[in-house]
């Protein structure tokens, strides 16, 4: 059986069952971990960054949780590979917008491209720190914050 | 109606129907859907005489308490004790003085800790809770040990969630001076056996506090049968406002307790070199208290008064049984907290989705459920698992609505299970 959800479209569920980049980094320039600690998401962030040229090279992640907080992740690594860390802190300040209904995908100018999938969360405050902790623990992994990310 | 929304008796002592016509806020949809709302054991709603008796007040009736020699407080004085009367006589309390109003049970049982420990707890004491205990009974009596040097004690439970007896009979001992536990889990509906508790902890020499939050919405209580020395409750759980509830305990213990918050209203004489403290309960009530939620939970229990403990307390479990039925036929549902006496709360873990994704879901049809670990996380360690949903129920719940959860459960499983 198969049916539209507002919320949970089968990219994101499909994203949560066989999340992408899901593993470990042994020799990653750059980690960081986060966590909400409500409800529990708990994920570490893995980064190989060339800082000459500024480029996210690669990056995998780990961890457990809800599947809106695992599929953001997934989604947001599958988006992050090759892309400028100018481009990253932006998307993460457009995706945190969209996510809090400060930004219209479908009215205004962006570079989200497939994490519009995301728009849904609008709708349900209480789980924007699901969506976003990735983007979060993301920009503390560029910032190399030791003592990780805490979104309360 | 039909014939599972009357009482297990057989006779239709709730009308449900009728009931959830005195709530006004049941009638509502929400995201398009009826709403269902099954999350009682975090707060409940409020009949409309309580929120016409809360209007009244403050349009007609309302003045200070305590300190006035004028109309509206020495009326205002009457309803207030008034209801301290209700609430200690609905606790099955000897004297309405033994009733000391505090926010809730959170500040109930801080208030207890904090004036019990520092009078009677030394370095090397012992304080015995239990491990389905909500971290309100549990976060005071830890820092209170720290800081008297006293040692907290843990009563296991099996995997059914009751309390292992036996283990806490080996806990007691002459160091014993408090057992902390709840009447009824929050985290599993467990209903605890605090007769039997209180009696070995008085054996032992230790005194007893009985959370009572999830308890005093669900049955008849009697603390003088009980014989526990505090009993805790919280108002916005029984059907009244937020922001009042308090606490029983016995007359000679209060009496011999120094005050936890000081200031105005708790003193018997102040000069700027000392103080002398009121009696109890003023001494514990510093502070212009909340009148107005006072007023309200007077008219709360005059209405559970007339519906009656007895007939609330069969009617849930009917709907308890009917839930735990429906949910046990899910596969890839299970309950957690199976004990053999059960208040109407059912805690379940849903294989193919994380609980915070179930509530979602559940949403989604209008089912207003908690995901989370319940202020319980040494609970959910104890299970292994990292949160639950809950669904807990009160008597303007009906069949239906269960039946619409255990759809909305199925609906969740085939989504994420594809």
């Amino acid at each position: 059986m198969s049916y539209d959800n507002e919320l949970y479209q089968q990219v994101i569920l499909d994203h949560n069952r066989k999340p992408r980049n899901f593993h470990e980094m042994k020799d990653a320039s750059h980690s960081c971990h986060g966590v909400n600690p409500l409800c529990g998401d708990d994920i570490t962030i893995y980064l190989d960054v060339d800082e000459n040229e500024g480029v996210i090279k690669d990056v995998s992640f780990q961890g457990s949780g809800c599947a809106i907080s695992k599929a953001s992740t997934s989604l947001m690594t599958t988006f992050l590979k090759g892309k400028k860390i100018d481009l990253a802190r932006k998307t993460k300040d457009e995706f945190h917008k969209m996510i809090l209904g400060e930004l219209d995908p479908e009215k205004e100018e962006h570079g989200l491209g497939k994490l519009t999938l995301f728009m849904g969360i609008r709708e349900y405050p209480s789980r924007t720190k699901c969506a976003s902790l990735a983007w979060h623990t993301l920009i503390g992994a560029l910032d190399k914050k030791q003592e990780g990310i805490s979104t309360e | 109606m039909t014939d599972s929304n009357t009482a297990v008796t057989g006779n239709p002592v709730i009308d449900v129907e009728k009931i959830r016509k005195d709530f006004p806020i049941l009638s509502q949809t929400v995201r398009g859907k009826p709403l269902i709302y099954l999350d009682n054991g975090a707060t409940t709603h409020k009949p409309l005489r309580v929120i016409e008796r809360v209007s009244k007040f403050d349009s007609e009736e309302y003045g200070t308490v305590r300190r006035g020699a004028y109309k509206l407080c020495e009326h205002s004085t009457q309803l207030y004790e008034d209801a301290r009367k209700k609430i200690a006589d609905f606790l099955g309390a000897e004297k309405p003085g033994e009733i000391v109003f505090t926010s809730g049970t959170t500040q109930a049982i801080n208030l207890v800790a904090h004036s019990f420990g520092k009078r009677f707890i030394n370095k090397d004491d012992e304080i015995i809770i239990s491990n389905i205990e909500h971290h309100a009974n549990t976060v005071p009596w830890q820092i209170l040990c720290e800081e008297r040097g006293a040692k907290l004690k843990v009563i296991p439970v099996n995997d059914d969630g009751e309390l292992v007896m036996e283990e806490y009979e080996k806990l007691l001992s002459n160091k014993t001076r408090m057992v902390a536990v709840n009447h009824v889990s929050n985290a599993l509906g467990t209903v605890n056996p605090v007769k039997e508790i209180t009696q070995k902890a008085h054996a032992a020499g230790a005194k007893v506090l009985i959370d009572g939050a999830q308890s005093t919405p669900h049955m008849k209580l009697d603390v003088r049968d009980i014989d526990c020395d505090f009993y805790t409750f919280s108002g916005h759980k029984m059907y009244a406002p937020s922001g009042i509830g308090g606490v029983y305990g016995k007359m000679d213990l209060w009496e011999e307790m120094p005050p936890y918050v000081t200031g105005g209203d708790m003193i018997m004489q102040v000069t700027l070199e000392k103080t002398t403290y009121a009696k109890p309960p003023a001494r514990f009530e510093a502070g212009t208290p909340p009148i107005t939620q006072v007023i309200g939970l007077g008219e709360a229990i005059d209405y559970l008064n007339e519906i009656g403990m007895d007939n609330i307390a069969a009617y849930e479990n009917s709907l308890l049984e009917y839930g735990t039925a429906l949910l046990n036929d899910i596969e890839g549902v299970r309950i957690i907290g199976n004990a053999r006496e059960k208040a109407s709360l059912i805690s379940f873990h849903v294989d193919a989705a994380h609980p915070h994704d179930v509530v979602t879901m559940l949403d989604q049809d209008g089912i207003s459920c908690r995901g989370g670990h319940h202020c319980a996380q040494p609970t959910m360690i104890r299970y292994g698992v990292p949160a639950t949903t809950r669904a807990s129920m009160a008597f303007y719940n009906k069949t239906e609505e269960l039946d619409a959860l255990a759809e909305s459960i199925k609906k969740c499983i085939r989504l994420f299970s594809e």
